[in-house]
């Protein structure tokens, strides 16, 4: 059976709605950073397969590729910034529940 | 041409003197502006001697486009050497009477530095070759006024009295610019004679004509104090008696009659601007005098008796008849100035006291100051014989002949009320018994001010007589003297004085009340009514956009609306993480259906 673009960008809905769920629902800040980090990754599986697909001159276009790159560098800058924010946060609130940090609002 | 340039200059140089140099020195003061006005004076009596070098234009002053130049120049014709010696010998006569009337007053050199300048003005304006210098003097000599007037800024009436006489001025003074300017636009010049030459082509514009005539007039009205605009003169008689002698009674309320002599050749050719000339003088003529008749004040009473003269000058200008107008100014100057300086007298005498009725029987008291008084008036009354009587008859005659029947009517029936209010005058001042302490010791005022009463008994006398007025004036023609008239206004004259005599006499209060007429007509009033409601109307009005339009919407109304916004939206701000997560996904699905799918 030959994969299609459509089951790659399926596989990358289901990840990023999966994501996406668990940034609304979980609790736990360590599990929403980690579910951000899905949503993340659907989006660099959808450039790739985009990339794949998109074949000029027998030759995939790289640019989404290229892009995918971008995001896994970001992403990993971005995890050192946020962990090292949730531990400051866990050591000053000794909590890591989205519900008790609610000290920002009017 | 070196005479004109020493009599303009002289009195500026003494003022400028004063000010900067002897404000200290009171008497030195009061001696540099004396001789400076004797010098002009002589300088006068010989310019009178040498010929006519009409126009000549002495300082170029400024270019400010190619057919806009502004110069300083002297007309020296006939009517500014009469007017010039009238106006620099009574105004020494004045300066050597302020030396006794102003002796103890803190104020002298300010005071004399004030005569000084206004001098320096007024012979500016009737030197003056085109419109622009004589604007420009005209506007000096209201500043002038206005000093002198205020002298003693100390009272409330005086500052008062100047600020409405320098507004009232404002008025009049910007119609004149106005009319200017149009002569300007129409002829392409500012120069009395190049106006003159474009006549011809400019007459071809009746109403443009007219209108630039009446707007200049408009100067006239304000300075010579006409109906409407005469309610600062009976007010400006709060400045020092002298003043009033000098400035609101002899010289620079007849600039105006000067000014319209001047351009005479602008009425004689618009008959649209001769009638509203005529009628404006006439109603002043008029009105003054029945105002006159009901006043307490010595010098209010004056001052109305100087409105409704200038009333007659400025109405004879309006039928055309400019050499009659000059020839009543000539003779008013002199006489105008003796009554003033007169009641300066009286008034020194008794220690300023100006209520009529508190003074009686100052005939005995005040001999030398009451003989001349009595000159005076019977040379205002037109008594035959006196110089008021020769050139206030030509006037009425030119109305005669004229054709204007109910001017001549109105002129002859003003003649009769001034004869009326000008013994009125005389018999309650001077006749019957005192009737306050101050009168009772009433006394003679000092030589120094007696004797320029005396000098100016002389001209009150012969100033009208033909040989003596054709030296300095074109006199109407001989041919004009109507007999008729002459009977006619002999008549009213002795009419209104053996009125005023059966009426006055040994009265010790007015036995005559008009509250019309005591109240001045109301204008005052009316113009304070008037006034006060534009004004309260235009601050509310201002005051209405400024509270609810500018702070209201515009100030208030945008803090206002950014703190409403704010305070809605910080509904939003919820604290909780899932919560802005929720909405931001819910905000990119709708933009993303709304962009793909819409």
């Amino acid at each position: 059976m030959e994969l299609t673009l459509d089951d790659y960008l399926l596989v990358s809905g289901l990840l990023f709605a999966i994501g996406f769920a668990g940034v609304l629902l979980r609790r736990n800040i360590i599990i929403i950073f980690m579910c951000l980090e899905m949503m993340l990754n659907a989006a660099n599986l959808s450039l790739v397969a985009f990339s794949r697909f998109n074949v000029q001159n027998g030759l995939p276009n790289y640019n989404g590729q290229m892009l995918v790159f971008f995001i896994i560098t970001v992403a990993a800058a971005e995890v050192a910034v946020g962990l090292a924010v949730i531990v400051a946060l866990y050591r000053s609130r000794q909590t890591t529940h989205v519900e008790d940090i609610s000290s920002l609002k009017f | 041409m070196a005479l004109p340039w020493i009599i303009l200059l002289t009195p500026l140089l003494s003022a400028a003197f004063i000010v900067l140099f002897t404000q200290r020195m009171r008497d030195f003061s009061a001696m540099v502006s004396v001789a400076a006005c004797v010098i002009s004076f002589i300088a006068t009596c010989l310019l009178l001697g040498k010929p006519n070098g009409m126009y000549v234009t002495a300082y170029h002053w400024l270019d400010v486009a190619p057919n806009f130049s502004i110069s300083i120049g002297f007309t020296i014709d006939q009517l500014s050497k009469t007017m010039l010696f009238v106006v620099t010998g009574i105004g020494a006569l004045i300066h050597i009477y302020s030396l006794g009337y102003m002796e103890d007053d803190a104020g002298k050199s300010r005071y004399f530095a004030g005569l000084s300048i206004f001098m320096f003005s007024m012979i500016g304006i009737v030197f003056a070759n085109n419109f622009v210098m004589m604007f420009l003097f005209w506007e000096l000599v209201g500043v002038s006024s206005y000093i002198l007037i205020g002298h003693w800024f100390d009272k409330p009436a005086p500052p008062a009295a100047a600020n409405k006489a320098f507004i009232t001025n404002r008025i009049g003074d910007f119609g004149f610019m106005l009319g200017i300017l149009m002569l300007w636009i129409g002829t392409g010049s500012v120069y009395f004679d190049k106006i003159k030459g474009a006549m011809p082509a400019f007459a071809a514009h009746p109403c443009y004509l007219a209108a630039a005539t009446v707007l200049v007039f408009c100067g006239a009205v304000g300075k010579s104090a006409q109906f409407p605009l005469h309610v600062w003169l009976p007010d400006a008689m709060e400045g020092p008696t002298p003043v009033s002698a000098l400035i609101h009674a002899a010289t620079m309320v007849a600039a105006g009659v000067y000014m319209l002599s001047r351009v005479f050749f602008l009425v004689a050719a618009s008959p649209g601007a001769q009638g509203v000339i005529a009628f404006i003088g006439t109603t002043t003529a008029v009105g003054a005098a029945l105002i006159a008749i009901q006043q307490n004040d010595i010098k209010r009473i004056l001052a109305y008796s100087t409105l409704s003269q200038l009333g007659y000058m400025v109405c004879s200008v309006g039928i055309a008849a400019d050499s009659a107008a000059m020839y009543h100014l000539f003779t008013h100057a002199f006489f105008k100035a003796l009554l003033f300086l007169g009641s300066g007298a009286v008034i020194y005498g008794t220690h300023h006291e100006q209520d009529i009725w508190k003074m009686g029987g100052l005939k005995n008291r005040l001999p030398s100051t009451f003989m001349t008084f009595l000159v005076g008036t019977l040379a205002l009354t037109g008594c035959p014989f006196f110089s008021g009587f020769f050139s206030k008859d030509s006037i009425i005659t030119a109305a005669l002949e004229g054709g204007h029947s109910m001017i001549f009517a109105l002129l002859l029936g003003t003649a009769f009320l001034t004869s009326f209010y000008m013994f009125r005058l005389m018999v309650v001042v001077f006749g019957g018994h005192t009737r306050s302490a101050h009168a009772r010791d009433g006394h003679q005022p000092p030589p120094v001010m007696t004797i320029p009463l005396l000098i100016l008994a002389v001209p009150s006398i012969f100033a009208g007589y033909h040989f003596l007025a054709g030296r300095f004036l074109t006199l109407p023609a001989e041919e004009h003297i109507n007999f008729g008239v002459m009977g006619l206004s002999v008549f009213v004259f002795f009419a209104g004085a053996g009125l005023a005599w059966f009426l006055y006499n040994g009265k010790d209060s007015d036995p005559v009340q008009i509250p019309l007429l005591a109240g001045r007509f109301y204008i005052d009033q009316f113009y304070q009514t008037l006034i006060a409601l534009t004004q309260d109307f235009a601050a509310s009005l201002a005051a209405t956009f400024d509270r609810w339009i500018l702070d209201g919407a515009i100030v208030r109304g945008m803090s206002g609306a950014a703190w409403v916004t704010g305070f809605v939206l910080r509904f939003l701000q919820l604290g909780n993480l899932q919560a802005y997560a929720f909405l931001f996904g819910a905000g990119s699905v709708a933009l993303i259906y709304y962009f793909l799918f819409k």
